[in-house]
């Protein structure tokens, strides 16, 4: 799983059937030490907004099960706010 | 899934079984303030209604072959769906 940090979203009316009713967030993802790591546009489960902290789940297999799908392009899917980090 | 955007058609007379019918076109990727990070891919069209011009997103790999009908054709990336707009 990474961390990201949710910066924006993305409005499409055209889309993919398997989209229609999902929102999409752009993530910043955050690397093990805190460094910036690129961006995905994940799609989100729990009511995430701009500003938050969320764990990111990008792997197409655990992203289908999520929903309950076998099939659907599908992998990045954000599962959880981060409330804190603590690192030994 | 990333952003891109649509720079070209390509075709293809000749394709591979599952091929047929399938929209292809070449998708430059952005980064989320829209500006271009490597180089042009080329996608299958999921959404079947892409054109040049267009700010789309994408998914690569295993998730571009789920993108189509009938699935698992083979196909790198795949546009699944057309940007109305970015928030950042």
């Amino acid at each position: 799983m990474k961390i990201g940090l949710v910066s924006g979203n993305v409005v499409s009316t055209i889309n993919h059937p398997f989209f229609d009713g999902h929102r999409l967030m752009i993530c910043d993802l955050i690397g093990p030490d805190g460094e910036p790591d690129g961006y995905t546009i994940a799609v989100d489960t729990v009511d995430s907004g701009v500003g938050d902290t969320v764990l990111i789940i990008d792997e197409g297999n655990s992203a289908r099960q999520i929903f309950g799908l076998t099939t659907g392009p599908i992998r990045a899917v954000i599962t959880g706010i981060i409330d804190s980090i603590d690192q030994a | 899934m990333q952003l891109g955007r649509v720079t070209g058609t390509v075709v293809a007379s000749v394709k591979t079984v599952g091929l047929e019918g399938i929209k292809f076109l070449v998708v430059q990727p952005l980064d989320k303030h829209q500006d271009s990070v490597g180089k042009p891919v080329i996608a299958a069209d999921a959404v079947y209604m892409a054109g040049p011009g267009e700010l789309v997103y994408f998914v690569a790999s295993r998730e571009a072959a789920e993108a189509l009908e009938p699935r698992f054709v083979p196909v790198d990336h795949a546009i699944v769906g057309i940007v109305d707009q970015v928030s950042l």
